[in-house]
């Protein structure tokens, strides 16, 4: 490649190329992340200019904050129960949104309608259909399980918040596994076919092994937004009934916004990263080596 | 064998027909429930509506101040994914061009960043933007979407621009032309598709964001489509009639512009997803 004449000229395209786009990157995500990190060390409160070291309490205080631990464990019960049933439901979708069925481009756009909403709305909207619609339909056919709303009860509250993510996210994952499903060579499963293979040997011994990248991604992307789901717990369920659905991202929204513990708060956000970290990226390191060569 | 074949499709295909119809349910009941009176809304929600009314689109579209979100809306979708679209092409092009120690790992943070969830850095960014008074504007708003969007975009961009023929370029820039222009004319536009799925990526976060507006935006009057959505909700929680209207009122923008994009769409979720 021709390069620049003189260092001033190369400096300018590089400010220019590449300026205001790591500018923002570094004032918005670089320098919070790390001036966070500091804040996890002051006892700042979020309206004196001044504030102190406190050195490790932000973190023993973390440890011994039992709500905060609470809210996590629920969380991590959600995501893995919301992971695996989004990744099963996508998966069972695209397969057969693939099998050359009439009209099956339709039934993709539809089954993704829910991801152009966001989950604020998505939130309101089933809160009618859990406390209006569902109730109705229980009393009219007198079935006693939607008789009661379940928003009103802490472990059916804590399943709305599932049927809900499943329903949003499943047909966001779909659009990737057919993506994926597409890339599958006809002729290795026309060979498998004619050699006798049946359906279930097919998706066990060829399928499943050469999806395993559009499952990296999948799983990737559903764990990524489960851990961090606020909007649909906000607007849903609004952590209640009697705080048993509070999710930890909005624990750690009121911790820090509500409480004004903002030392604390960004302990617990600190804390929430480094786990979410390490399984994301344990998730990915470990299911490549599960990949295959077709 | 054909009939059976036939029967299986048929039975796959109503199968599926329900599943979509139990999918889209809660958009149906919405639907039908806009229309009705609050009394009807609560004694029998599944009944189509008696007497057809506007009544309670006019009252949410008034009482959520419908045009001004709206706008706020579109001008902060708009400007954030055409910055992030053109600065980050601009950046991917030159990290691929330039392949330096300092580009390469000015690139790997940002890919690494990726992996930072937004709520590890709310509260320190309200706090310096905050103390610098650079909080409560569309503009600022704007600026975070950049910051926040730019390392997928980077990310995305660098895996193609790699692809474009550096000699491309090269013959450009013999023919007289400045880098600035041999990027606009030759390499931004051979960059289109990636750039239809970055935009439309960014469109479906950037829309329908709740959390960094309710953050940086405090006036009502700068407020978003989901914000006023949200407080809208959080005042009105007994009139089912307007709410429901308000909520089909944020819905529908979005689907119709599904209705003509929707090929795209789900394209740029395919394409967005093979990294």
């Amino acid at each position: 490649m021709i390069t620049e004449k003189g260092l001033w000229n190369r400096l300018r395209l590089r400010l220019l190329f590449t300026g205001p786009t790591l500018f923002a990157f570094l004032a918005v995500m670089i320098i919070p992340f790390l001036y966070g990190i500091y804040l996890t060390f002051t006892n700042w409160d979020g309206i004196s200019t001044t504030s102190s070291l406190v050195g490790f309490d932000n973190y023993v205080s973390v440890f011994k904050d039992a709500v905060f631990w609470k809210s996590f464990l629920l969380t991590l019960k959600y995501v893995f129960i919301s992971v695996a049933l989004i990744n099963s439901v996508a998966f069972l979708l695209a397969y057969v949104l693939t099998s050359g069925l009439k009209g099956q481009s339709i039934f993709r756009a539809g089954f993704f309608i829910p991801n152009l909403v966001g989950g604020i709305v998505l939130g309101f909207v089933w809160q009618f259909i859990f406390s209006n619609v569902l109730v109705y339909v229980g009393k009219e056919l007198s079935l006693p399980l939607f008789s009661a709303s379940w928003l009103s009860d802490p472990n059916k509250a804590f399943w709305t918040m599932i049927i809900v993510t499943v329903w949003q996210y499943a047909g966001y994952m779909m659009v990737i596994f057919v993506a994926g499903l597409m890339n599958v060579p006809k002729d290795i499963l026309e060979a498998a076919s004619i050699d006798g293979a049946n359906l279930w040997t097919t998706m066990r011994k060829m399928i499943l092994p050469l999806m395993v990248p559009s499952f990296i991604v999948c799983i990737f992307l559903s764990l990524q937004r489960c851990f961090m789901v606020y909007d649909l717990n906000l607007s849903l369920t609004k952590g209640g009934p009697f705080k048993s659905t509070e999710m930890v991202s909005m624990h750690v929204y009121e911790k820090a916004f509500l409480s004004r513990d903002y030392g604390v708060g960004q302990a617990e956000a600190f804390v929430l990263f480094l786990l979410v970290a390490t399984i994301t990226i344990a998730q990915v390191y470990f299911s490549k080596k599960l990949e295959v060569e077709a | 064998m054909e009939n059976k074949n036939g029967t299986l499709a048929w039975t796959k295909f109503i199968a599926l027909l329900v599943c979509l119809v139990l999918f889209v349910f809660p958009f149906l009941m919405l639907l039908v429930n806009s229309f009705k009176e609050n009394k009807a809304i609560t004694s029998s929600p599944l009944s189509l509506p008696h007497n057809f009314s506007w009544e309670n689109y006019t009252n949410a579209f008034g009482k959520m101040e419908y045009v001004s979100a709206f706008t706020n809306s579109v001008i902060i979708t708009v400007l954030s994914v055409v910055l992030i679209s053109f600065l980050s092409a601009m950046t991917a092009h030159y990290f691929v061009r330039h392949q330096t120690k300092l580009n390469q790992y000015t690139f790997f943070l940002m890919v690494a960043a990726m992996i930072i969830p937004f709520q590890a850095i709310m509260i320190p960014l309200v706090k310096i933007y905050g103390s610098i008074g650079f909080l409560d504007s569309k503009w600022a708003l704007i600026y975070m979407y950049i910051g926040f969007g730019s390392p997928l975009a980077v990310f995305i961009y660098h895996g193609f621009v790699k692809s474009i023929p550096a000699e491309l370029e090269e013959a450009a820039l013999i023919d007289g032309c400045t880098r600035t222009q041999t990027f606009f004319r030759i390499v931004f536009p051979v960059l289109t598709p990636t750039t239809v799925t970055i935009a439309i990526l960014n469109v479906l976060w950037i829309w329908n964001d709740f959390l960094l507006p309710s953050l940086v935006l405090i006036a009502p009057v700068e407020r978003t489509l989901p914000l006023s959505t949200f407080y809208f909700f959080g005042t009105y929680t007994v009139d089912y009639g307007p709410l429901m209207a308000g909520l089909m009122l944020t819905i529908l923008p979005v689907l119709i512009v599904y209705l003509f994009a929707q090929k795209y769409i789900i394209q740029g979720v395919m394409q967005g997803s093979i990294k």
